[in-house]
């Protein structure tokens, strides 16, 4: 990150105005209850899928858990979450084609106030895929080893993955300022989310995916939110996915705020 | 029938074909043009298709899971039904788009007859969703798949998806049809999308358990894709030929004379 970027992000964040945008962002959501469909039903729908078709797993050696539920619902309400983080940037492409991001561009101060209340949205919109996948996962026969605290850890991976997918699509947003440049993040969010240890272990696999999943950060991230559902919770198993939390929000936010910046000049 | 009467048929029959294959040429040129949206279409089944193979190559072992010698074998049948389901509803959203635009009206302002509008629109998808099926069998036989029943049994699979293109284009269309709206049209993909995860797609129904497994077993995916996945792992069965295109001929007959009839409706016809 530049220092130019430092100063410009420094100079007079409003965090009323932050706010603001993140109050007209929950509010959209309120009005407009269909929005939610993307971002809980279908996650709903793939656990319903994913425990319903891969549960006879559970019966081959190894595999992480004796119950499919605990394996699948964190990974199925991190998935949901990425996709709360991507619609809350399409909401900004909404925007942007209908003016109204150019009106709220006149707005005082800096333009990271703009930037830190769509992610609050995202954050807090990743909410509602992570309680609706955690409720029906109970009914299922969720075991939830860990408590609340396993709740809590997954709450958190979901709103910072929110944040993360929120800020790189925010970053292809502001530069093509439309809705269907989304499609390269969506496609790419889903990719790295499937090449990873979401459906089964990192044992089971065998060839090319076994060093993807083992590179791919999203793995850590895996890691971090599903431990307390699984043998409880570590420092081992925690500080990996902190990292990857904190550099891919790092670097979403310096090539969000750059792209934001590059607006009208 | 007179001399004059079977001359006027057989012009009929001939400009209703001639009509149905302009239009079918109007639908493959605009999804072409749009190459950008059928290209992940065609590659994301792949990748999902190749990352299964390398996670569950252990779920071989499960008493209850057929013979095979790799889980690419076992998933060529969902792959390009998956595949179908990413591009099929195409025709209806076109159709809504010519709602849309007014194209439509313009349409039917000349002499061209309503039958070859619906029908020509999704012979364009079929023969797209043919050509895509045979990249994924040749993506999948050079990847080391084997197919039991030989060229025979790869016709039936190329000609199921054509097939699935007509009956989900047919139910978009008659989305299309009675809402005008491409958004709404557009909702149906997640639905397709839900019912092939929710059949034998990934996983056999001997593996599942419960209300899930009762579910697979009575959604018609699961009817259409076990016979397909029997004639590529096991070998040539005019049954099972007969079965998965027998129901999807059935369903295509339904749902095109269902679209058609949605069509007089809106057009104020008996």
């Amino acid at each position: 990150m530049t220092t130019q970027t430092f100063s410009k992000m420094g100079s007079g964040i409003s965090f009323s105005i932050a706010m603001a945008i993140c109050r007209r962002g929950v509010l959209r959501v309120i009005s407009r209850p269909t929005l939610l469909l993307p971002i809980v039903f279908m996650p709903v729908i793939m656990l319903i899928s994913f425990t319903g078709a891969f549960g006879s797993l559970t019966r081959i050696d190894g595999y992480g858990s004796e119950n499919i539920y605990d394996w699948m619902a964190p990974y199925v309400a991190l998935q949901g979450s990425l996709f709360a983080g991507v619609f809350g940037a399409a909401a900004t492409a909404e925007d942007f084609e209908t003016g109204f991001f150019d009106r709220l561009l006149l707005t005082p101060g800096s333009r990271s106030s703009i930037l830190l209340g769509t992610v609050w949205v995202s954050a807090i919109r990743s909410l509602f895929p992570t309680v609706g996948v955690l409720t029906v996962a109970l009914l299922g026969g969720l075991n939830l080893s860990g408590g609340v605290s396993a709740v809590l850890l997954l709450v958190v991976a979901s709103a910072l993955l929110a944040s993360v997918f929120c800020l790189f699509s925010l970053a292809i947003v502001y530069r093509f300022k439309t809705m269907r440049s989304l499609m390269i993040v969506q496609l790419l969010a889903f990719t790295s989310f499937f090449m990873t240890i979401g459906q089964v272990p990192l044992e089971f696999m065998t060839g090319w995916l076994h060093e993807v999943a083992r590179f791919n950060p999203t793995t850590n991230v895996l890691r971090f939110a599903r431990q307390g559902f699984l043998d409880g919770i570590t420092w081992d198993l925690t500080w990996p996915g902190i990292v990857v939390f904190a550099a891919a929000n790092t670097i979403g936010f310096v090539l969000a705020f750059r792209s934001l910046r590059l607006i009208g000049s | 029938m007179n001399k004059v009467g079977m001359t006027v048929s057989s012009k009929v029959i001939k400009n209703f074909f001639s009509q149905t294959t302009v239009l079918a040429q109007r639908s493959l040129v605009s999804e072409l043009r749009q190459i950008a949206t059928v290209l992940p279409g065609l590659l994301f089944p792949l990748l999902l298709a190749f990352t299964y193979t390398e996670q569950f190559n252990r779920v071989l072992t499960l008493p209850g899971f057929p013979e095979v010698e790799s889980f690419l074998d076992f998933l060529l049948p969902a792959t390009v039904l998956q595949m179908v389901s990413f591009g099929a509803s195409n025709s209806g959203t076109e159709l809504a788009l010519d709602i849309e635009n007014g194209f439509m009206d313009r349409l039917l302002a000349s002499p061209v007859a309503r039958v070859p509008i619906l029908i020509g629109r999704v012979a364009g998808s079929a023969l797209l969703a043919g050509l895509k099926t045979v990249i994924i069998v040749l993506v999948f036989l050079i990847a080391g798949a084997q197919v039991s029943s030989g060229l025979a049994g790869l016709l039936v699979l190329v000609v199921s998806a054509c097939l699935l293109v007509v009956v989900i284009g047919g139910l978009s269309q008659i989305l299309a049809i009675r809402s005008g709206s491409q958004e709404v049209v557009g909702a149906t993909f997640p639905l397709i999308f839900v019912m092939i995860f929710m059949s034998s797609a990934f996983f056999p129904t001997e593996l599942m358990s419960g209300w899930f497994k009762r579910l697979a077993e009575l959604n018609p995916m699961t009817w259409v894709i076990d016979p397909l996945r029997r004639l590529m792992i096991v070998g040539w069965s005019w049954s099972d030929a007969a079965t998965s295109l027998g129901i999807l001929v059935l369903g295509a007959v339904l749902i095109t004379s269902a679209s058609v009839h949605a069509l007089h409706k809106k057009l104020g016809r008996p």
